[in-house]
């Protein structure tokens, strides 16, 4: 029995020590809604982040080690992402987490990335509240001061609105932050915000005909609808058929396929603001809608380039780097300048956010069509 | 507020209401006959949903045009057939068994069985939101009812489905009504209600009324679900927590147990829940719905048509 025991020890310990002697994979850890009321967020960045990973390792890598990702989905629920992000940095041996789309559960993860001192990038927070809980939490997105001030430039320069009536998912931090950035350009620069509703999201709440009919009876030239793309293709579907005939509002909350399968035609003639058009004829772009297509045999919407931007920009900085030592990838983190990504040329701002345009698209069936770009 | 707005209102609280009556029928004639609270009757509302998204369309392509409303009686009975017999199905492997067994046992295994749906549910049919059949989409050309206004109304709309859903909310009221007080086995089920044992003893038999009450109790949610998601076409397993429990609260105030009660609590709620939606404080529209409640229910122990009832010891 003793004999035994020594030479399982022995195969233990000579096994351990192989593997620590050859070049280990770097682990990046990855939170994502692969499932629940906001999937295809969660799915789309994390194709994004797994079509970066390929390009890397097939170009050998980073610092002579293949990048390897652990992906722990969160449900699209609370409570969820920090115990994900717990068990990625504590058992995972992650040294870098990306995460997540939705600002509420960003939010609720970057405080233990902080505390553990790991980069966390999320590809598609808006809110500003994600990167002021600490210096180790980066995003490669634009923030909502600017999308909710790109979405009321656009009300009051191209949709020529005076008038317009706001309707707010009072259960998610982006859409709070949307609301209070759109009414303060719009207000201070000439509009109205004829009526304020408010409803629950994340699949609480179905019918929004009482907030409508209200919001009718104010007679908007425009409504605003920061919120996720269940509830707006509902609202658009419940605003049609109470006779509210103006165009609906968003932001990149409703860059999902699935927002026009839900609303159908009742979402046509509506505009949002995001981070990308498929139909860019930039060659970066016209790229990675060409790979994407043909690893996922679909379109790519807002978040896939996202989520392959926050791969890319990590493993450049850890290249930048030299060593995945977590403060010296924070440290190359904070001087991304200039760098051309798929969703445009990404500065990493004083404040670890990036700094670049948005897009504004209008809903047309299965597809999105492009209507501007606002520049920061 | 003006009186469009005003009657606008109305008419979106009594198509809101008629959906937790539906649902609301259906817990509380469990209760009724079995004194036992079905939690998992809103997950089988969600499955008479799905049992919806995936009859329609393979049954409407064959029912066009003025054949249309064949096919949809079709789909909605299909539909109330599986979700009795699946309601069957749960009593007999669940509840059966833990009959002699104190209520809260049974109470405990409902919640698990409701959990088990739901993830089940989650594993079988994905857990994304799927849009039930409607007008315009492409994967499945034929909607089960299309749901356009009536526009002949003037200023107010009002939608072929929320037509749909209070028409057949108060046919299944009437119907229900009927069976429990006109048919031999609604007299059966009123025997068992009343006292069991001696229900029992005078030949009735119990587990065929029970499993009856089971059958016809899921057969409505079933019915409730397909008239849901024609009104809200977004369809996720999870979708009967919410309505589940609303509809709980409104068998409650109406008097849990009473049959009528249950549609006049629906209603309540679904009128309260608008105006106060509509209102600037929307944001607070559960908490001001639910306080209400609080408030009636302390003024109405047993509810609007609940009669109080002397624990005997």
């Amino acid at each position: 029995m003793k004999e035994i025991m020594k030479s399982l020890f022995c195969i233990l310990f000579g096994f351990t020590a192989i593997t620590s002697l050859c070049a280990q994979d770097i682990v990046i850890g990855e939170f994502a809604s692969l499932t629940g009321s906001e999937a295809t967020f969660g799915i789309n960045s994390s194709n994004g982040v797994e079509l970066a990973k390929q390009e890397i390792n097939n170009a050998g890598g980073v610092l002579g080690r293949k990048i390897k990702t652990v992906i722990e989905d969160d449900q699209s629920k609370p409570g969820q992402p920090s115990s994900a992000v717990k068990k990625l940095i504590a058992s995972d041996k992650a040294i870098a987490i990306v995460g997540e789309i939705a600002s509420s559960r960003s939010l609720e993860a970057a405080p233990i990335c902080q505390e553990a001192k790991i980069p966390m990038v999320s590809p598609g927070s808006t809110n500003p509240r994600v990167t002021e809980v600490g210096d180790y939490i980066f995003r490669v997105c634009f923030i909502d001061p600017f999308q909710g001030t790109v979405m009321a430039k656009f009300a009051l320069d191209n949709l020529k609105a005076k008038k317009v009536a706001i309707l707010t998912d009072v259960r998610n931090d982006y859409s709070v932050g949307l609301t209070k950035y759109f009414k303060e350009y719009f207000t201070s620069h000439g509009g109205q915000v004829a009526v304020e509703r408010s409803f629950s999201g994340g699949g609480t709440d179905k019918d929004f005909r009482a907030q409508l009919t209200s919001i009718k009876a104010a007679q908007p030239d425009a409504i605003f609808v920061p919120g996720y793309y269940t509830e707006a293709g509902l609202i658009a579907k419940q605003a049609r058929s109470l006779g509210i005939k103006v165009p609906l509002m968003g932001g990149d909350g409703w860059d999902s396929p699935k927002l026009s399968e839900i609303g159908g035609s009742a979402m046509d003639g509506c505009f949002f603001s995001t981070h990308f058009s498929p139909q860019d004829t930039n060659p970066k772009v016209q790229d990675f809608v060409k790979k994407y297509r043909e690893k996922f045999n679909a379109m790519p919407d807002g978040m896939a380039p996202l989520g392959y931007d926050a791969m890319m920009i990590l493993a450049d900085c850890i290249k930048t780097a030299g060593t995945t030592d977590a403060a010296k990838v924070r440290e190359a983190l904070t001087n991304v300048k200039d760098y051309e990504g798929v969703t445009g040329k990404i500065t990493i701002d004083n404040k670890r956010n990036a700094n670049k345009s948005a897009v504004v698209l209008k809903v047309n069936g299965r597809q999105n069509d492009y209507v501007a770009t606002i520049a920061p | 507020m003006s009186g469009t707005e005003f009657s606008q209102q109305v008419i979106n609280g009594l198509s809101l209401g008629a959906f937790y009556a539906l649902i609301a029928l259906g817990y509380t004639m469990v209760y009724g006959v079995l004194r036992f609270i079905n939690f998992a009757h809103g997950d089988v509302f969600m499955l008479g949903a799905f049992s919806g998204y995936y009859l329609t369309p393979r049954i409407m392509p064959h029912f066009q045009n003025a054949m249309a409303p064949v096919g949809v009686a079709i789909v909605l009975l299909g539909t109330m057939c599986i979700c009795a017999i699946i309601g069957m199905t749960i009593e007999r492997l669940a509840y059966r068994p833990l009959r002699k067994q104190p209520k809260l046992t049974v109470l405990i295994t409902a919640i698990g069985v409701s959990l088990f749906l739901e993830y089940g549910g989650q594993f079988v049919f994905g857990p994304d939101p799927k849009s039930f059949p409607q007008q315009f989409d492409p994967e499945h050309p034929v909607p089960l009812v299309v749901d356009r206004a009536l526009e002949n109304t003037g200023a107010l709309t009002i939608t072929t489905t929320q037509v749909a859903a209070f028409a057949v909310t108060i046919f299944l009221l009437l119907a229900l009504t009927f069976i429990v007080k006109k048919t031999r086995l609604g007299r059966a089920m009123r025997a068992v209600s009343n006292n069991a044992t001696a229900a029992q003893l005078m030949g009735v038999n119990i587990d065929t009324v029970i499993s009856f009450t089971f059958g016809l109790g899921s057969a409505l949610a079933g019915a409730a679900g397909i008239l849901y998601s024609l009104s809200y076409p977004s369809i996720d397993p999870l979708m009967g927590l919410l309505p589940g429990v609303k509809a709980f609260v409104a068998a409650v105030l109406g008097g849990i147990g009473n049959i009528p009660g249950a549609a006049v609590g629906g209603i309540v709620l679904g009128i309260v829940e608008t105006f106060v939606g509509g209102s600037q404080f929307s944001t607070y529209r559960d908490a001001i719905a639910f306080a209400l409640l609080i408030l009636i229910l302390l003024f109405r122990p047993s509810g609007l048509f609940g009669r109080a009832q002397v624990e005997k010891v």
